[in-house]
């Protein structure tokens, strides 16, 4: 009877939970590899040895880490209100486009500390707008966010080619690597041995504790949730479930932009047509395995992130392809829903 | 370049997008979106060119990749419509998973020589002129595209199991109190959009855009695809007239690249998107309008999507 009482404890199914998934995940990846004559212990020694196992590649795994925490913090906005964000990838690169925007201006007249503020903000308000743009197109053009945020995605992305082709193309030869380099002083300063500036941490830990407070603490995230749960109740209570869902998708938009600018500002210092390396979508991917909770975020940003730095190190050391990363985290994500999914069958809920 | 060799080019180059969209097509009018496309499609790219590079056989390489896009559709079924979870999400995250997945199994495959689809020129009617060069000198998986959407609207407007399988989408309660169980007629209707997706990426890596490699050259596609069905509103014949529209841009985007070269190419691959916004908004405004002539004028191109899309039915 004790036992029973034990599983039934809330720390226990859901220390459970994530056991069958992790087991359900890695265990299908490891029998794939296995069957193809692959040690899976290689393989997890050399990620490991990849990201955690030194300094200087921890530093690396920390710049994956904080676009893709940032966009997740975003993301924990919109689903929040019942939207399905999937335009965060093309208000990444928004973000991007439009710190580029200031941060490739010679003669501004202003000191660099102001111009990279500025920058970020700006950057915070192109993926802003950006997304606003879905949330108005749903709002008022019945446009569902997931079509017009992936079609947004491929106008973003058309929109940084044409810029990194036309306009802003390097003098005398438009190619595909990318704008002139900004002037140093523009950098986020990263001190010397680092891989990451320190700034671009502390904001990214910033946005975490500020989605935090603003979802689980205040009045508007009170709004939101009930936007998402159920927005003709929302409307009962004198919240409107329209301007709720845009403010939603603009501040959401707004952390995913703030990735866009850092990514430009601290870790290429030029705008390339690849800018976002697909870290929306992987935020995406973050914030489903996380089952749209806040607290395991971190945590999953950090294992994304981790498999995504130690993935670099198959090619080179047992002559494998990177994507491995991809198929253990979309694996893990198929098998989270997979097990959410028969949980609810167990339930009775369908 | 004359007429004819480049309508010829333009149906060929569109039989894979044909194939993906009318799968997506008959998934979504049971109420599925099977969001997985892109990956569905490379994955079957994939596994089609592989099988046929082992074999040696290409009728293994396409039934491969068929059964590929048939899997991985069920487990999209399997979670999005009898476990009760989002469509969306299981789709979105089979996406990325099906990518990697080719990029990886198929990475010793890379940029090797492999069979290849061959044209089999109908007689008789390939020495027709003209029509005989834009019709009738292709492979067989083009064939299939011309004969796809034909077939696809028999079926789905002209017999039983087609009523059957809108009825799962457009009211599926009414499909249940008529003695049908809707799940298992998406689930069908899912497996089959599947299996046309995985030939839609063996027509890439055996005919259209031969071999495997990172990059293929397909990627994207499925997301066109994705966008040309609501473009199409859900009508099959839409749907393969946006995907040869889509056939017809990407062609003028290489004509037209040495003309402007201020232009680069990747733009019209682009405009898909905007025109599908421009269209979903259209159909809304049209549904909420008083101006009889614009709602009729909108109708003729455009309607509204299957009811029950994307919300899964649970059993009373």
């Amino acid at each position: 009877m004790r036992y029973v009482q034990f599983m039934k404890h809330p720390l226990f199914s859901r220390f459970a939970r994530i056991s069958v998934i992790a087991g359900l995940a890695l265990g299908g990846v490891g029998l794939l590899l296995f069957t193809l004559g692959i040690s899976p212990v290689d393989i997890g020694v050399t990620l490991a040895r990849g990201s955690i196992l030194s300094l200087q590649k921890f530093g690396h795994v920390l710049t994956i880490w904080i676009p893709l925490l940032l966009c997740s913090c975003g993301l924990l906005f919109t689903f929040r209100a019942g939207l399905w964000n999937i335009g965060i990838e093309g208000q990444v690169v928004f973000g991007a486009i439009a710190a580029t925007l200031l941060l490739r201006e010679e003669n501004l007249g202003l000191p660099a500390a102001a111009t990279l503020i500025l920058a970020h903000i700006l950057s915070f308000i192109g993926g802003g707008l950006w997304a606003a743009f879905a949330g108005f197109l749903k709002n008022r053009g019945g446009v569902n966010e997931i079509f017009g945020g992936l079609g947004l995605n491929f106008v973003a992305q058309g929109l940084i080619l044409w810029l990194i082709l036309g306009p802003w193309k390097r003098a005398g030869v438009a190619s595909m690597s990318g704008t002139e380099m900004f002037a140093r002083e523009l950098w986020l300063s990263t001190p010397p041995g680092w891989r990451l500036a320190p700034a671009a941490l502390v904001i990214a830990c910033i946005a975490f504790a500020a989605t935090a407070v603003l979802l689980g603490a205040t009045r508007f995230g009170l709004q939101i949730r009930a936007t998402g749960i159920n927005p003709t109740a929302a409307r009962l209570f004198g919240i409107h479930p329209g301007r709720t869902g845009l403010l939603a998708m603009a501040i959401g938009g707004g952390l995913a932009g703030l990735a866009g600018g850092l990514q430009v500002s601290c870790v290429y210092h030029r705008l390339l047509p690849s800018i976002s390396s697909g870290y929306g979508y992987l935020a995406l991917l973050v914030v489903m395995l996380a089952h749209y909770r806040l607290r395991p975020v971190p945590a999953i940003c950090l294992f994304f992130a981790c498999l995504a730095a130690g993935s670099i190190q198959l090619p080179i050391v047992l002559k494998l392809d990177s994507s491995l990363a991809g198929v253990i985290q979309g694996a893990c994500v198929v098998s989270a829903l997979l097990v959410h999914g028969l949980q609810k069958r167990q339930r009775g809920e369908l | 370049m004359d007429p004819a060799t480049f309508l010829a080019a333009l149906v060929a180059m569109a039989a894979p997008l044909v194939l993906a969209a009318l799968g997506e097509t008959l998934t979504e009018k049971a109420g599925v979106v099977n969001l997985s496309l892109d990956g569905t499609i490379l994955l079957g790219a994939m596994t089609g060119f592989v099988v046929a590079s082992v074999t040696q056989s290409l009728l293994l390489g396409f039934l491969a990749a068929g059964l590929t896009g048939c899997l991985v559709a069920a487990l999209v079924a399997v979670i999005g419509v009898w476990l009760g979870q989002s469509q969306v999400a299981v789709g979105f995250a089979l996406t990325f998973l099906c990518r990697d997945l080719a990029y990886f199994l198929g990475n010793p495959y890379a940029r090797q020589q492999g069979p290849q689809l061959a044209t089999l020129p109908v007689p008789l009617l390939a020495d027709l002129p003209f029509f005989g060069t834009v019709f009738f000198t292709h492979s067989f998986i083009v064939y299939l595209s011309f004969l796809a959407t034909p077939c696809c609207i028999y079926f789905l407007y002209h017999t039983r199991h087609g009523l059957t399988l809108r009825a799962a989408g457009e009211n599926p309660e009414g499909c249940w109190a008529r003695g049908i169980d809707p799940n298992t007629v998406r689930f069908l209707a899912t497996l089959a959009g599947g299996a046309m997706a995985g030939l839609a990426g063996a027509a890439f890596s055996l005919a259209v855009k031969p071999g495997w490699g990172h990059p293929q050259g397909c990627e994207g596609i499925g997301w066109i695809a994705l966008a040309l069905v609501i473009f199409g509103s859900w009508h099959p014949l839409r749907v393969a007239a946006g995907a040869y529209f889509f056939g017809l841009l990407q062609l003028l985007g290489i004509a037209f690249q040495d003309s402007f070269p201020g232009i680069p190419g990747q733009i019209f691959q682009v405009a898909p998107f905007p025109l599908m916004i421009f269209t979903l908004i259209l159909i809304h405004l049209s549904r909420n309008t008083k101006n009889r002539y614009f709602a009729g004028f909108v109708r003729l191109f455009g309607s509204p999507p299957p009811r029950g899309l994307g919300r899964p039915y649970r059993r009373p």
